[in-house]
């Protein structure tokens, strides 16, 4: 098992490491049985009139190095975007933005995408939006 | 950067000379074992001196000694040729939950298609089983005991002379699993009741593809592999005869090197626990202490980092070593061994195995441990788990 160039990278370098204090979302996915546990930090500027912005956002995982590459590349992704948009971030994307991941660690970035959508769950949660139903993945280790 | 190659319980180097003995048997001296002409008498020779130099290191007779592909081949031979000759008088087997899967998947195997009973034997937080619960486990349907001579996650000897002593008073037969410890170990097989025994070259500076079977003489097993009179018959097959020369080669050079290197390893393994101990917050040390441990086994646990982490992180600093997390197994569970004597799933991710071996030198030992502690220092800081535990 190998992995990419920039699984590599993003591993010997994460971005977004750390936690932000009072979050506006936060969301945690995985377990230690599997040996992955992976926190996303949500800041959320709400514009009036417009679409709420991810200001910030940070992790903290406990895992391999495609968990950790792909909690880097994925709060990457979603840094910037409106919470709609990052909404729509799927696993896939994630991986493919890695330049792809072994098939047993595919798991890794379906856990980038949960933990995304549990802490924009506790965001909605906290601004009294609506809740939206979380994509659910088998628990196994995907494409093995 | 350096290169500190600390997974010699994975695999050793070829030792030159070694390799130097075994050169001519892949072409000058080529001739079928089984030939009768007197050029193939050479290659004849040439395996049982190597017969005779297994035999001669392990205190064996050189009949008593088989030559295999492998220790998993030795391993299978032992529980799955016991079974099939003694499972008319009862087919249970003992062994124990730490044994390497060559035993295990065996044992699993011989339950599943032979209809065989086997028993785990439970360890401690060491990783020793308890004589008690072997004696427990005894029936008058039990035909074989087998527990490794050492663990090659945790480097933990068990009482191998008490367990052949019990076995052979109450007519067991025992196999052990020599493939990490032989390299490590003066083994005397007599001294220690052994009626069986596994062993592998590529693990003392020997080539890969090459093990032996121990078989104490007069114990009757069935036969192995079917096919001509080799190994007298009971493992057929053309021999590997480079490859036994190569076994007998490196077996007598650990042998001849071991009174140096068992004092030489223990005294770096010791430094390097201490240091480790010492330098990082919360390690574990997996496995028993002192004697009880192969001397050039270490074992930790840092609670909070996954091992696949670790080992990436080492490599890049040119540090080769291994670890019984599950990221790295292609399974979802973490090793078999750290789960046995108790450690929690996390403590299991976390863990982190470094086998000392010839080349490792005093100054490895001070770039691991000048090397190791930020590593773990700056996973830690990136992870939830290492959170959860400061808090509670």
């Amino acid at each position: 098992m190998t992995y990419s160039e920039k699984v590599m990278e993003h591993f010997s370098n994460p971005r977004n490491v750390g936690e932000i204090k009072n979050p506006d979302g936060l969301g945690e996915a995985g377990n230690p049985q599997c040996g992955d546990i992976m926190k996303i930090y949500l800041k959320v500027r709400d514009d009036a009139g417009g679409s709420a912005v991810i200001e910030d956002v940070k992790f903290k995982t406990f895992g391999c190095a495609s968990a950790i590459a792909s909690s880097s590349m994925a709060t990457e992704m979603i840094k910037g975007k409106t919470v709609d948009e990052a909404w729509e971030l799927t696993n896939t994307a994630v991986a493919e933005a890695l330049d792809g991941l072994p098939p047993i660690k595919m798991h890794c970035s379906v856990l980038a995408e949960e933990a995304i959508h549990r802490a924009l769950s506790d965001y909605r949660e906290k601004r009294g939006l609506a809740a939206v139903p979380i994509r659910e993945h088998d628990h196994e280790h995907e494409a093995v | 950067m350096q290169n500190v190659y600390l997974d010699h319980a994975a695999t050793t180097p070829m030792d030159p000379e070694v390799l130097e003995a075994m050169t001519p048997y892949f072409t000058e001296v080529f001739g079928n074992p089984s030939s009768i002409y007197s050029f193939a008498a050479k290659s004849r020779a040439a395996i049982e001196k190597a017969r005779g130099q297994v035999a001669a290191a392990l205190n064996a007779l050189p009949e008593e000694i088989f030559f295999t592909s492998s220790g998993t081949e030795a391993d299978n031979w032992a529980l799955k040729g016991t079974f099939e000759k003694l499972s008319a008088k009862g087919g249970h087997i003992i062994t124990t939950k730490i044994e390497h899967h060559a035993v295990l998947h065996t044992g699993e195997y011989l339950e599943k298609t032979g209809g065989a009973g086997v028993t785990y034997l439970p360890v401690d937080a060491e990783g020793r089983i308890r004589m008690e619960d072997l004696k427990g486990a005894v029936t008058d349907k039990t035909v074989l005991v087998s527990v490794m001579f050492a663990n090659n996650e945790i480097g933990t000897i068990q009482p191998v002379g008490e367990i052949g002593r019990f076995c052979r008073e109450r007519g067991v037969l025992f196999h052990t699993d020599a493939v990490q410890a032989a390299a490590q170990l003066d083994i005397d097989v007599k001294e220690l009741f052994i009626d069986m025994m596994s062993l592998s070259a590529h693990k003392m500076y020997g080539p890969k593809g090459t093990g032996a079977f121990y078989l104490r003489k007069g114990l009757k097993l069935e036969n192995f592999v079917h096919g001509g009179g080799q190994e007298k018959g009971k493992r057929a097959s053309t021999e590997n005869v480079a490859g036994i020369v190569g076994m007998g080669a490196a077996v007598e050079k650990m042998k001849a090197r071991l009174s140096q290197e068992k004092p030489r390893l223990s005294t770096l393994r010791d430094r390097l626990i201490n240091g480790v101990l010492k330098a990082i917050p919360h390690a574990k040390l997996n496995g028993a202490m002192g004697e009880e441990r192969l001397p050039n086994n270490t074992n930790f646990s840092f609670i909070g980092i996954e091992g696949e982490t670790l080992l990436l992180d080492l490599d890049a600093k040119g540090i080769s070593a291994s670890t019984g997390s599950a990221c790295t197994s292609g399974s979802l569970e973490p090793s078999h061994v750290l789960m046995a004597i108790g450690l929690t799933h996390e403590q299991a991710h976390g863990s982190l195995r470094l086998s000392l071996g010839r080349s490792t030198t005093d100054e490895q030992i001070n770039y691991v441990l000048d090397m190791l502690p930020p590593i773990v220092a700056k996973r830690r800081e990136m992870s939830p788990v290492w959170e959860k535990f400061l808090e509670a």
